[in-house]
């Protein structure tokens, strides 16, 4: 078959992708269980959570088009010929941004500009040289004069941006409403009334304000990235915009492909110490006092550097430099696992040492049901919800710990890109006068609203999972509206 | 008494949350207290009497709120005043004490300290003199060996100590009001005894008034002067204490009195409420016990019932009270079947059903750094018990007595450490899973809390299930399912329970689930752990004709471990009284409730509290249950008994027997006579 492309797999989109099917299959499960869809509807309805949902929808998004990997055909002339397929491993993002990719600069450049950073000697037709800053290859290069063209141009192409996105918006949230009417039973005109007022027992007005938040801001951004650097150009003149769409995905995967690599030594060895006891509980409890006793960062870097000096002896094994990076990228990922499951283990033990005792595993027992049994069908559905607050609490934090372990060089291969690579790099562009300020403000900004929205989404799972975190009503509000409610059954009596 | 009262509240009502959900906890409740009255609010659980308590105190949890009515004490409504002037009213002119002694007290200060705290705030004493009123209360609340317990930390006292400790602070002040919300309900009958002892002796020597809140009947019989019962969130009856108690007026409170299982209801059936107490967030149109009422007419649906008077200080929210109270004359318990006869059927029989012969469970104590063991608790120490097809063993004891542990030996969840636990002809201790759990079928285990015996996660139909996979396997899916219908039938939920999840039920219902997951695999013997404890009066009763009937139907045996003495009264044919994990005495019921020969039966017998006849203050107990760890030496009984010789204090008695069938553990003859 003669594809112009050869689709790629690499470990972690496959991980990535079954991640997400297993995501997608516990929902549909959960519709059909009462006590799973209860919380998860209380999820859906608080106005933080489904505001954090939304911006980690996009976020995802952007992870999974960069999680399609395939490689180009190379042009033949012989028709009929062996189709030959390029090296370079690219990814479906890549293809959207490939002007980015491709217009890059010699080195650095501020954003929005039309002219590079730093002076250089320029040789003008008539054969003079002066100093000067040079024009740049891609930003602003369909204009004459940058001195004077510059900032109209930029506003014309913004407002234009603002107004398609409008238009995306208008749309999108025809589609949201339009979804929510059709899986409530109501009309158009009653849900978006509803929305419009704050009144619909989803938060919609929050999620079309979010989204309307987020293409007034990204559409014009991606129209003025068709024409100039956004976010600047780093040291080498590679488009910060691009590097930090890129770096979007490492860090998701570092965030999820850890939990998966963690949550089976979690949940087996933190249940089985709590419901066995005894020694199963004494070996248990050993190897993770002893696992956490160990510098975090140590023992990853160890294995990083064991693995380097592996991948190093097997060269043959990796055909590319993306291979190679994305086979490094889940070897973290696994160090990471290995070394942060204790504390989980820990709360599950502790959890299972409770339940033991309860009167329906009492109960479980007197039937004879074996352990193992026991533990699938009684303790395990009910730490459940410990599990779900924990991960995605977690996530946020492996976010930072990527950061911080590129940051000290034991983090991801320097060709993949990610938010710890890219403060590393900006670290020495700190100390430049004038100072270079966009590589480390974009990482930064990128990273703080992923954390952030990771957060809040945590925030609210823990709410309605946690039994013990009630819904907190703020009691004069409460005692307002309850005064107000008695009167008018008052007066209607 | 008559004059201006201490307290009044006047419509009082108050709500939880807002919007759809609101709980309409409070709805329009008016009492009044005078000065050195005691009055009752009593209710089963939900009904809004601790709501009642708490808006007074203004002491509200988060969300809830006081929406109508006033709170006037002293001449002042408390529920305008400005919050710090009621933090003046709170402990200095009304005190609290609250149900559980455990959480009440910080478990990191000296008690003598906490009970300061409150001196100091509010009356400004300091130093030695705090210390020295602190003791004082403490001698005055019955604290033995006061000065030493100042300086003891709370886990160091027992419950019974700790709830005269909370005692102590409330009393600090010499307040006007005391609210009492359930001062008994975390103890055992023999310290609540001593505790409503104390509380009405200090009523009398400080002359304060009493609100006591309350579920149980028996306490606001012995206490109360007037009693108001409260059923979702209204008061429907207040009266005089007597009054109330010999002619209920209101159908609640009638069904109520009836529901209490005793010797009189042995024979029959006791009188269950049906149904249960209904959702307060709803708004209701009729009368709000119409759906359970036994004498509802039409009318009693569609209008609200008012609270009117019927006498001199007797007030019924209801519209049929005259109805309601002819034929009051008539014997509260329902014919039943003629059934008494069965317990003395099989006694004769060699081979008895189950045979526990020296039972023992001793749980190591492991101290220091290589866990070493310290020493032993003997939890259970030698109980020997026999139980027959079709007959109901009762364990009577108060907690810690290591009586659940039996329960759970016998069913093998623990394993003994001595003895032999004989089903069936099969000695169960020492089999392996494997063997044992080919034999599980046979005896099974009813829990107390129905809220934790039930997999918050699995479905109905999953949980009567799993006993039937795990132990009868050779039953198809269709027969299992036809079972689990009948079974649902049975106890009196119908089928349409089976998709539904064990939150959706009350705990009544829950109850009854955990029954029929028992009976899914047919077993001989039922264990039934205070199956009714955690439940409600009116609940109790249903739960516990249920058992009576299932026993009559398939010749089912109990062991019916308990701490309630009516519900032996009216359930068992042999009892068997523990003590600090021996059984002292064991006889049939007859012989061992009317004439009980053991010191710790007479006591724990005396210390029930009765409705129909003024609480007797003789043979009361003193002290507390010793520990387990270090039993004392000869009889363990011997510390508390007012009757104690040296041989007492020397040997551990040998079991005697009294008649054939009456055996006790006691050197002394003294059958007390009944009565």
């Amino acid at each position: 078959m003669n594809l112009p492309f050869q689709p790629v797999v690499l470990w972690t989109d496959g991980l990535l992708f079954l991640l997400v099917a297993v995501v997608l299959g516990f929902v549909r499960w959960s519709r059909h269980e009462e006590h799973l869809r209860a919380p998860w509807r209380k999820v859906a309805r608080s106005r933080g959570g489904m505001i954090a949902v939304t911006v980690l929808v996009l976020y995802a998004g952007v992870a999974l088009l960069d999680s399609l990997h395939y490689r180009r055909a190379l042009p033949t002339d012989k028709p009929g010929a062996e189709v030959t397929y390029a090296p370079e491993v690219l990814s479906v993002l890549d293809t959207f941004a490939r002007p980015l990719r491709d217009g890059s600069e010699r080195t650095f450049s501020a954003p929005f500009a039309a002219t590079a950073f730093v002076k250089e000697t320029i040789t003008r037709a008539d054969g003079t040289q002066v100093r000067d800053f040079p024009r740049l290859r891609y930003g602003g290069r369909l204009l004459e004069n940058p001195d004077v063209e510059r900032v109209p141009d930029i506003a014309r192409r913004a407002l234009g941006g603002l107004a398609a996105g409008v238009l995306l918006w208008v749309t999108l949230a025809g589609l949201v409403t339009g979804y929510v009417a059709h899986r409530s039973g109501e009309t158009f005109a009653e849900v978006s009334a509803a929305a419009w007022r704050g009144e619909h027992a989803l938060p919609l007005r929050a999620i079309l304000l979010t989204l309307g938040g987020a293409c007034a801001v990204i559409v014009p951004l991606l129209v003025l990235s068709a024409h100039y650097h956004v976010l600047g150009t780093d040291k080498v003149g590679q488009d910060v915009f691009y590097l930090t769409l890129k770096s979007i995905r490492t860090g998701l995967v570092i965030g999820t492909i850890t939990t998966l690599v963690m949550l089976p030594f979690a949940l087996a060895l933190g249940i089985m110490a709590g419901y066995f006891g005894g020694w199963v509980d004494d070996v248990i409890q050993y190897l993770y006092t002893t696992l956490s006793s160990i510098p975090g960062v140590l023992l990853i870097a160890a294995s990083v550097l064991m693995m380097q000096v592996y991948m190093d002896t097997h060269a043959d094994t990796f055909d590319s430099i993306t291979r190679r990076a994305d086979f490094r990228l889940m070897f973290l990922c696994v160090i990471l696992g290995v070394t942060s499951w204790t504390g989980l283990c820990r709360l599950l033990r502790g959890e299972t040492l409770k339940l033991r005792e309860l009167d329906y595993v009492q109960a479980a027992r007197a039937f004879g049901v074996s352990p193992w049994r026991i533990m699938l069908r009684h303790v395990l559905p009910n730490v459940l919800h410990l599990v779900i607050i924990t991960t995605v609490l977690g996530f946020s934090a492996l976010v930072l710990a990527e950061a911080v372990l590129s940051y000290v060089g034991v983090g991801v291969d320097p060709a993949m890109n990610s938010f710890g690579t890219m403060i590393n790099a900006a670290r020495l562009e700190m100390a430049r006068e004038p100072i270079v300020w966009w590589s480390l403000f974009s990482a930064f900004v990128f990273m703080f609203v992923l954390v952030l929205c990771a957060n809040l989404f945590a925030d609210a799972v823990r709410d309605a999972l946690d039994p013990r975190m009630r819904e907190q009503v703020s009691p004069a509000a409460a005692l307002r509206r309850a005064r107000a409610l008695a009167a008018s059954t008052r007066s209607v009596a | 008494m008559s004059g201006e009262p201490l307290l009044s509240v006047d419509g009082l009502s108050t709500w939880i949350g807002a919007g759809d959900d609101v709980v309409r906890a409070v709805d329009q409740v008016s009492f009044e207290i005078r000065k050195g009255e005691t009055f009752a609010l009593v209710g089963e659980s939900g009904c809004g009497k601790s709501m009642t308590a708490l808006s007074i105190m203004r002491l509200l949890p988060d969300g809830a709120g006081i929406v109508g009515g006033g709170v006037h004490f002293g001449g002042r409504d408390l529920a305008s005043l400005p919050e710090r002037e009621m933090r003046e009213v709170r402990g200095r002119r009304i005190a609290m004490i609250f149900q559980e002694p455990a959480t009440s007290l910080n478990p990191v200060l000296p008690v003598g300290r906490q009970v300061e705290e409150v001196l100091v705030r509010h009356a400004g004493l300091r130093g030695g003199a705090a210390r020295a009123r602190v003791q004082e209360l403490f001698e005055s609340v019955g604290i033995p060996d006061a000065v030493r317990r100042l300086d003891e930390y709370p886990f160091q006292l027992s419950g019974g100590l700790r709830q005269r400790v909370m005692i102590a602070i409330a009393l600090a002040c010499e307040p006007d009001l005391l609210i009492a919300d359930e001062p008994t309900t975390a103890l055992d009958v023999t310290i609540q005894a001593q505790v409503l002892d104390l509380l009405a002796e200090l009523q009398r020597r400080t002359g304060m008034a009493m609100l006591l809140i309350t579920h149980d009947l028996a306490v606001v019989a012995q206490m109360s002067a007037r009693v108001a019962v409260m059923y979702a969130g209204q008061i429907v009856e207040s009266a005089r204490t007597r009054r109330f108690l010999d002619k209920p007026g209101h159908p609640y409170a009638r069904m109520l009195l009836r529901a209490l299982p005793g010797t009189d209801a042995r024979s029959g059936r006791l009188a269950s409420i049906p149904g249960a107490i209904p959702d307060l967030r709803q708004t209701f149109a009729g009368c709000r016990f119409a759906p359970r009422c036994d004498r509802v007419v039409e009318a009693c649906r569609q209008s609200t019932q008012t609270l009117g008077a019927v006498g001199d200080g007797w007030e019924v929210r209801c519209s049929r009270v005259e109805a309601a109270t002819v034929g009051q004359g008539a014997s509260p318990a329902m014919p039943a079947a003629p059934a008494t006869s069965r317990s003395t059927g099989g006694r004769q029989s060699a081979a008895p059903l189950l045979d526990v012969q020296g039972l023992q469970v001793h749980f190591p104590v492991k101290r220091g750094l290589l866990r070493r063991t310290a020493a032993m608790v003997r939890a259970v120490d030698g109980v020997d018990l026999r139980l027959e097809a079709g007959t109901t063993v009762a364990l009577v004891g108060e907690s810690g007595c290591g009586k659940t542990t039996v329960g759970k030996s016998i069913v093998q969840l623990i394993r003994p450490t001595a003895g032999r636990v004989v089903f069936a002809g099969t000695d169960l201790c020492g089999l392996d899973e494997q063997r044992l759990a080919r034999l599980r079928k046979g005896f099974q285990m009813v829990f107390q809390d129905p809220f934790s015996s039930l997999d918050p996660r699995m479905r109905v139909n999953e949980i009567l299930e799993e006993g039937m996979v795990a132990l009868c396997p050779e039953i198809g899916a269709i027969e299992r399912s036809r079972r689990i219908d009948s079974l649902l039938e049975r106890v009196g939920l119908g089928v349409a329970a089976k998709g539904r999840y064990p939150h959706e039920f009350s705990g009544g219902q829950r109850q009854r689930i955990a029954i029929a997951r028992a009976l899914a695999v047919e077993p001989k013997v039922l264990v039934c752990d205070e199956p009714t404890s955690a439940l409600d009066v009116s609940v109790q009763a249903q739960i516990l004709n249920l058992l009576k009937d299932i026993q009559e139907e398939m010749g089912l045996a109990y062991l019916f471990i308990t701490h309630n003495l009516s519900v032996v009264e009216y359930l068992a044919d042999e009892v068997a009284v523990m003590y600090l994990g021996r059984i002292v005495e064991q006889g049939t019921a007859r012989e061992v409730l009317s004439s009980p020969v053991h010191p710790y039966t007479q006591a724990l017998l005396a210390a029930v509290p009765r409705i129909n006849s003024s609480a007797s203050r003789q043979g009361r107990l003193a002290g507390d249950p010793p520990s387990p760890t270090a039993p004392p030496v000869g009889c363990h009984f011997q510390p508390r008994c007012p009757h104690a010789t040296d041989t007492c204090r020397r040997d551990y008695p040998a079991s005697r027997q009294v008649s054939s069938t009456h055996s006790v553990h006691c050197i002394l003859d003294r059958p007390r006579s009944a009565g």
